[in-house]
């Protein structure tokens, strides 16, 4: 049975859009999602009505924020099928945010000269830089997993990096190339030898059914604004375990318990991780987003995604034969709907101009991946990645486009 | 596609498949630069070879778009044989040329620019402006650091 995709478009007031007076094709979802009108409705109901700051007020507009507030944390919360429920749930400002609060929350705790953590070659910089800019600090080893010729994370040597690390940090799906990771054995042979277990959700939350239990990792990080929500909110789920293995990263109003001139006493409870104004009404796009995906089923909106993605692997074998390659792996096993490409003598950057001029939008450059870049000999790739407004239609202008950009630079 | 003809006028294609100037010099006796456009990963080396005040010889390496290959190619045919104030002065027009904002100053003389005006279409794409400009900062930075 095939569901039927396009009241879903109905829902996306961008996609009304024209641009260049071509009707507009999304092709950016691994960047940014689109927008139902559901989410923005929702926020801007709450600047009409509820605005109020969050916590400590006893008026009746502030006990709504919070409401609204705290209940999106546990939308969030079961979304994940979170065991512990909403207080494992620590909002951010997105996935990066998320990154760094663990690196050094958890990492300056638990990391040292003697220490070791494992990421891999795959990972996006937000999984780079914050466990580069703590090693300057503390001197500690890191480990990677490379990337074989197929575009897999190469576990071959997984037991021997893991083999004396702490932590484990890598994707759940590659932005760059669209591989699945093997994120249930990868956490199995980590927790085996006592390492701790962190996968970037960014593009797995998005896509993918996510039940942070039969996954057996230790956190997760991901942000709304992939996943239909809005910009400027993301969040960190962690077993309770490990939240209390961690300090606080950022210190001000909201995280403390007690302050007085001698110095400040923080939060018990997860509270510690939050400090300042939240992003009140960015955490109530973000659980309106959920509503919006679950009252989709996200099974269903990965098999869709999914058969996109192949139609459109199977028909960019019909552009530029031989000059067109794909940069990801070449059958849909364990693979999402993230696509990246390199035609033969045309620069990213050009095919994307002209992609535009036709209505189409993907992304052109290192997608904030320049070790997995350097790996396979590449400066950049035009990124072509699907969201569940996509259809075959958007398959068809994409293909035509790719057409006239390789005619017209040849 | 009026605006993508403004963009890839037919110079610029010429000059991207078939870059003037392209290979390295020898340092020294040359002098060499390295520019990076850090968002797309695109990369020159602009080597100069100076007799007295005059560029003798001027060779490109690198990688990246073809307003980016196209710029540097078109670059070096501009600056070869001539002085370094006529590089600077080159350099000057070139960046008004490519300014989006509307301030009052002296209008470009596209004439006075020859063959580089065909890159005044890049101004109404303002992410690839840095591409345009790229090789040309570079060649700036190997002059300034040229011991004179």
């Amino acid at each position: 049975m095939s569901t039927d995709f396009s009241s879903l478009r109905s829902d996306i007031p961008q996609l009304t859009r024209e641009v260049h007076g071509r009707r507009l094709v999304y092709l950016d979802s691994a960047a940014t999602s689109l927008t139902p009108r559901s989410v923005i409705e929702a926020m801007d109901q709450y600047y009409e009505r509820h605005h109020s700051n969050v916590h400590r007020a006893v008026y009746l507009t502030a006990e709504e924020a919070t409401a609204a507030f705290e209940g999106a944390r546990k939308d969030i919360a079961s979304f994940i099928s979170a065991p512990g429920g909403a207080e494992e749930v620590v909002f951010t400002h997105g996935t990066t945010e998320a990154f760094n609060l663990i690196a050094h929350g958890w990492g300056a705790r638990h990391l040292g000269p003697n220490s070791a953590i494992v990421l891999t070659e795959m990972e996006h910089h937000a999984n780079l830089v914050p466990w580069f800019q703590l090693r300057e600090r503390l001197g500690f080893e890191i480990r990677f997993l490379k990337v074989t010729d197929d575009f897999r994370l190469d576990l071959s040597n997984l037991d021997e990096l893991l083999h004396g690390a702490s932590l484990i940090s890598f994707t759940g799906i590659s932005n760059v190339l669209g591989t699945v990771n093997p994120v249930a054995e990868i956490a199995k042979r980590a927790h085996a030898v006592g390492v701790r277990v962190v996968v970037d959700g960014a593009q797995l939350v998005a896509h993918h059914p996510v039940d942070v239990e039969a996954l057996g990792i230790d956190a997760i990080c991901f942000g709304a604004h992939k996943m239909m929500g809005p910009t400027g909110i993301g969040a960190v789920w962690a077993k309770r375990d490990m939240w209390a293995e961690m300090d606080p990263f950022m210190g001000g109003g909201a995280m403390i318990a007690d302050v007085s001139l001698d110095g400040y006493v923080p939060a018990p409870d997860n509270r510690r991780f939050e400090a300042g104004t939240p992003p009140i009404a960015e955490a109530v796009g973000f659980a309106a987003a959920i509503r919006y995906l679950s009252g989709w089923g996200m099974s269903t909106l990965q098999a869709h995604e999914e058969e996109l993605a192949a139609e459109a692997l199977r028909r960019l074998a019909e552009v530029a034969p031989g000059r067109l390659r794909i940069i990801g792996p070449s059958s849909m096993d364990q693979r999402a709907g993230v696509i990246s490409l390199d035609l033969e003598g045309v620069h990213p950057h050009d095919i994307a101009q002209v992609l535009d001029q036709h209505g189409v939008c993907v992304r052109p450059g290192h997608h904030c991946a320049k070790p997995l870049m350097k790996r396979f000999g590449l400066s950049a790739t035009v990124r072509v990645s699907f969201g569940p407004y996509n259809t075959s239609q958007d398959i068809d202008v994409l293909i035509d486009a790719l057409t006239a950009a390789d005619a017209m630079f040849r | 596609m009026d605006g993508l003809d403004d963009l890839y006028k037919e110079i610029i294609l010429d000059h991207y498949r078939s870059p003037r100037n392209r290979g390295e010099l020898a340092v020294p006796p040359a002098i060499s630069a390295e520019g990076f456009n850090p968002l797309c990963g695109d990369q020159v080396t602009v080597y100069v070879q100076l007799d007295g005040d005059v560029i003798s010889d001027i060779k490109i390496t690198g990688t990246g778009c073809s307003i980016s290959q196209a710029s540097a190619s078109l670059m070096t045919a501009a600056v070869k044989g001539k002085t370094t104030s006529f590089a600077y002065d080159r350099l000057a027009v070139f960046k008004r040329l490519m300014t989006i904002d509307d301030t009052p100053g002296e209008p470009v003389n596209l004439r006075e620019l020859g063959e580089m005006a065909a890159l005044q279409g890049v101004v109404q794409f303002p992410a690839r402006i840095k591409c345009a400009i790229l090789a040309w900062n570079t060649l700036d930075q190997a002059l300034t650091q040229s011991p004179q």
